[in-house]
């Protein structure tokens, strides 16, 4: 009886629900309680108070209410250091499992105060630290560990600050749905499937190994062989070798045709063939559990190619370890 | 952890403890000093802390050493000894947040015990200095990417608006008169008056500025020779020192024939001993206290706060002219084996003299024609000290005088005693009221004549009358051994001496000695019922109010956005055309928007263009090429937001 009504009162007073376009802190939306060190020193300011009574010191109880009173008044600045912003949800790029997805927040301080020592915290207990200089809209990363592919939410996020004095915990409440997509993390080499190359092109040679074309940019997921050392310890960055590909070799990456036996490994091998094949340049196609999609290149493909990995639901007579 | 912020906690801790540093042990002050500099060269040196195996042996020795100097682990003292100590050690060992706030914490605590050994306005600013310093490394701790001088001022912030806040709890906060618990034996540092007298411990004494107390006469004001401040009675000489010796009963003395009340109030120094100071013979007294049947005034426990008490004395009288016989043989007592010529010379005199009064003035006369004189450094005596100060050195300040006729009388069988106390004082004519300072303190003489009773003599009158009718310096010839203020200094600096005392007096009054009675009297004034929950309630609305202000204040900077007057136009013309349905896209630039807006509303095109050109110009235009004026262009984005008014009212209609 006593938890249903603490429930009720915990949903009157934090109004769980999610929000969405531009959330505004608003009194009604920040909270204050002291923290740990704020009641220390509550304890140690009743000590000094007797010590005053006792030993009637004058400047005793000055100093003890000069204390007392600032801790008070860093209430009013804590709850003044996050009053009023006015923040949104950004986007989120889409990451290999392992890498941390980035959950990008627009924070708007139109105030001319800076904010000091704010802190993001999910309720797994990862957290990120800045602060807000004034009148500025200031873009915040919240880094989230990815452990399994699919989509990944930050979940209701406090954003809370003890400034000035660490004696008062002012928080408030967020939660965005903006949702990131995590792929499948890709084996780390796996060579491609030659006799596909045969199959689907007709062409007596493995497409695209070859002819040296140039170099580009590293991105995320490229293969180690690939990148180009020499270019790297000539300080000229993380680049990739670059290979032509005789026009019309297309692969078709089978679901099937891999060669683990578990759905993610499965999954990740298809993955490296998917990067590795858009690095070179080739036509490539992917062939899921009940879907397909025509071989094709770009990295709008590429993406498009991931983002089913990432989703991919297996039946479920095969379900073993994928979740949706 | 920054180097910055271990500066700032060296710094507060140095500050916090420097006050400490000359009562403490000297090794302990010396030891803080050396781990002070050791951590700071550690610091700037990027070294690593030292082994925790080193600072458990340190930290154990010193505590051990501590231990063995002040023969116990309990009392006052060796708490402030041991806390300053633990802070110095504790900034060896700062590895995590925690540490720095535990050492701010207890720098907040070792500030506060500073507190047991000077209380004055000096000790005040300092504290206020040292809690400015604490509360930027505090800070630090919460705001590491802030600059200093955001810290800097946001500490005079947070002290600034704390401060009205602090008035009104000291104001309100209900006082408890302590001691809640038993007091330690040192929680006071004593000084002033002993119980006992021997050659050289006034003079020791009157090398002292410090204050005894003050005086404030309610109407007249006594003449200065009839300024004798009663002190400890000694009766009793063991050839060298005088001692209280023990009253064998108490009854309450006797007073006749009383004239020339003399009303005043004196705000006692702490001294640590029971004794009250009041003018001969007290009367009546506003606090709890015993009179003793040699006129001593002893209140209940040793006085080890500021004490205020209003008293009544009457200037003439005839004392105890009934005195006890066990009292007359006490002081007539004399030890055997001392001062024989003294004994001759008294014994000369009785029997050419058989009046008791009569011998008095042959006493004092053959003081003021020997070729006595009035010092503060006299040469040392032998066993027989009156003899030798008698009949030899001649040279003496007050205790030398009064100790020696004392023995005289007693040796002429005459009833005498020791009488110590202090004599004169300071008028302050800013504050309107009397510094009794230890520097004032003397000895003088009283006798008993049948008759009469007790009579007060003075014996340094007799060498040196300007010691009564002035002062101390006016009177020693040699002053050079007194301290600067005693001797007469240029006036201005008197001035401003009498100038600080009489803002210490206030500071004295209304900050230290605020205590219940005070603030009593003080709410009572105001019109206030004094009455716990009113106070509690009036304290509340106080803060209550100063806190709404404060809020007022602080939150002021949410809401003003803009301070640029052709941004605040713009954007107000921006809403008003909003309204009129052409509101603008966030992502709009400005002549863009102009642009659209002219497209959908040909009437508005060209004021509108025009505004928003010169706009761009004011706001984004090259300094000196705006070709449009401030001025102007407000004067004109007004005359164009009454015509969107038009518009907005004609499509109303």
């Amino acid at each position: 009886m006593l938890s249903h009504y603490k429930q009720k009162f915990r949903i009157w007073l934090f109004r769980p629900k999610i929000d969405q376009g531009t959330v505004t802190l608003t009194q009604r939306r920040i909270f204050i309680l002291p923290t740990k060190q704020g009641l220390v020193l509550g304890g140690v300011l009743i000590l000094m108070l007797l010590g005053d009574i006792n030993y009637v010191l004058s400047l005793g109880y000055v100093l003890t209410f000069l204390l007392a009173m600032m801790a008070v008044m860093s209430m009013l600045h804590a709850f003044r250091n996050l009053a009023h912003l006015q923040i949104r949800a950004g986007r989120v790029d889409a990451v290999f499992c392992g890498e941390p997805a980035q959950f990008m927040l627009h924070f708007d301080n139109p105030s001319t105060l800076v904010r000091h020592q704010l802190w993001l915290r999910d309720l797994q207990g990862n957290k990120v630290s800045f602060d807000l200089p004034a009148q500025q809209v200031s873009q915040v990363a919240f880094s989230l560990p990815t452990h399994q592919r699919g989509w990944v939410q930050t979940g209701r996020l406090s954003l809370y600050t003890t400034f000035p004095l660490g004696l008062f915990h002012a928080w408030s409440y967020l939660h965005f749905d903006t949702q990131g997509l995590v792929y499948p993390k890709p084996l780390p080499f796996a060579p491609l499937p030659v006799s596909l190359a045969f199959n689907e092109a007709g062409k007596n040679h493995v497409a695209g190994e070859d002819e040296f074309a140039g170099l580009r940019a590293y991105t995320p997921g490229d293969a180690l062989p690939r990148i180009a050392w020499k270019a790297f310890a000539r300080e000229q960055g993380l680049q990739v070798k670059q290979f032509s590909t005789p026009v019309g070799a297309a692969l078709l990456f089978d679901y099937l045709q891999t060669p683990e036996r578990d759905v993610e490994a499965k999954l990740s091998h298809l993955t490296r063939w998917v990067l590795d094949a858009e690095a070179q340049g080739l036509r490539y196609g992917l062939r899921l559990l009940g879907s397909e999609l025509p071989a094709d290149h770009g990295v709008a493909h590429r993406d498009l190619c991931l983002q089913q990995l990432a989703l991919f639901n297996p039946p479920s007579t095969m379900t073993q370890k994928a979740q949706p | 952890m920054n180097p910055s912020l271990i500066y700032f906690l060296l710094l507060s801790i140095a500050m916090v403890i420097a006050p400490h540093a000359l009562h403490l042990p000297v090794w302990v002050s010396v030891l803080c000093g050396v781990v002070l500099l050791w951590r700071t060269l550690l610091t700037y040196f990027y070294k690593p802390l030292p082994s925790h195996k080193l600072l458990i042996v340190l930290t154990v020795a010193s505590i051990g050493g501590i231990t063995i100097e002040f023969q116990t682990v309990f009392g006052r003292e060796v708490g402030v000894t041991l806390l300053v100590l633990l802070a110095t050690l504790k900034l060896m060992e700062i590895r995590a947040a925690r540490d720095v706030m535990a050492l701010i914490f207890l720098a907040c605590f070792i500030v506060i015990t500073n507190f047991f050994y000077s209380q004055s306005m000096v000790t005040a600013v300092y504290m206020l200095a040292t809690l400015f310093v604490v509360m930027t490394t505090w800070l630090h701790l919460e705001t590491p990417n802030a600059q200093l001088k955001a810290r800097f001022r946001l500490a005079g912030v947070l002290l600034l608006q704390a401060i009205p806040l602090t008035l009104i709890l000291f104001v309100l906060f209900p006082r408890v008169q302590g001691p809640l618990w038993g007091l330690p034996q040192d929680a006071h540092a004593s000084s002033g008056l002993g119980d006992t007298m021997s050659p050289g411990s006034l003079s020791k004494l009157s090398l002292s500025d410090a204050v005894a107390f003050r005086v404030n006469y309610e109407s007249a004001v006594p003449r200065r020779n009839q300024m004798y401040w009663r002190g400890p009675v000694l009766w009793d000489f063991d050839g060298r020192t005088w001692t209280l010796g023990h009253n064998a009963f108490v009854m309450p003395p006797t007073f006749t024939e009383l004239s020339q009340p003399m009303d005043y109030r004196v705000t006692l120094e702490p001294h640590n001993k029971s004794w009250l100071f009041a003018l001969d013979v007290p009367h009546q007294l506003s606090t709890e206290a015993t009179l003793t049947d040699d006129f001593q005034i002893l209140s209940k426990a040793p006085v080890t706060s500021r004490l205020r008490y209003r008293a009544r004395s009457h200037l003439v009288y005839h004392a105890n002219v009934q005195e006890l016989d066990t009292q007359l043989r006490r002081a007539l007592a004399l030890p055997a084996g001392f001062n024989p010529r003294t004994r001759e010379l008294a014994t000369t005199w009785r029997a050419q003299q058989s009046d008791d009064a009569l011998l008095v003035n042959e006493a004092l006369r053959y003081f003021n024609q020997q070729g006595f004189t009035y010092t503060l450094e006299p040469p040392p005596l032998g066993k027989h000290s009156v003899d030798d100060f008698l009949f030899s050195t001649k040279q003496g300040f007050c205790e030398y005088y009064a100790s020696s006729f004392v023995f005289l009388m007693r040796a002429a069988h005459i009833p005498a005693r020791v009488v110590t106390g202090y004599l004169g004082g300071e008028f302050n004519g800013v504050g309107k009221y009397y510094i009794v300072r230890q520097s004032d303190a003397h000895a003088w003489a009283e006798v008993w004549l049948s008759g009469r009773g007790w009579v007060r003599v003075d014996p340094t009158a007799a060498i040196a009358p300007g010691r009564i009718e002035n002062n101390l310096a006016m009177a020693v010839q040699d002053n050079s051994a007194m301290s600067f203020m005693a001797r007469n200094p240029p006036q201005w600096l008197r001035n401003l001496s009498l100038n600080w005392d009489a803002a210490a007096n206030q500071w004295n009054q209304w900050v230290l000695g605020y205590d219940s009675e005070r603030q009593f009297d003080f709410l009572t004034r105001l019109g206030m019922e004094v009455t716990w929950q009113k106070m509690v309630s009036w304290m509340g609305m106080g803060l209550a109010l100063f806190i709404a202000l404060f809020s007022a204040w602080m939150l002021r900077h949410l809401f003003h956005r803009t301070t640029d007057k052709i941004q605040d136009q713009w954007l107000n013309l921006c809403n008003r055309l909003a309204k009129v349905g052409l509101a603008r896209e966030p992502s709009e630039a400005a002549l863009a928007y102009a642009q659209r807006v002219a497209q959908l509303r040909p009437d508005l095109a060209r004021p509108f263009l025009e505004i928003t050109q010169g706009y761009n110009a004011l706001r984004y235009g090259v300094a000196g090429q705006a070709e449009i004026k401030q001025q102007q262009w407000l004067v004109q984005a007004k005359q164009f937001a009454r015509l969107i008014n038009k518009t907005v009212s004609k499509l109303d209609s």
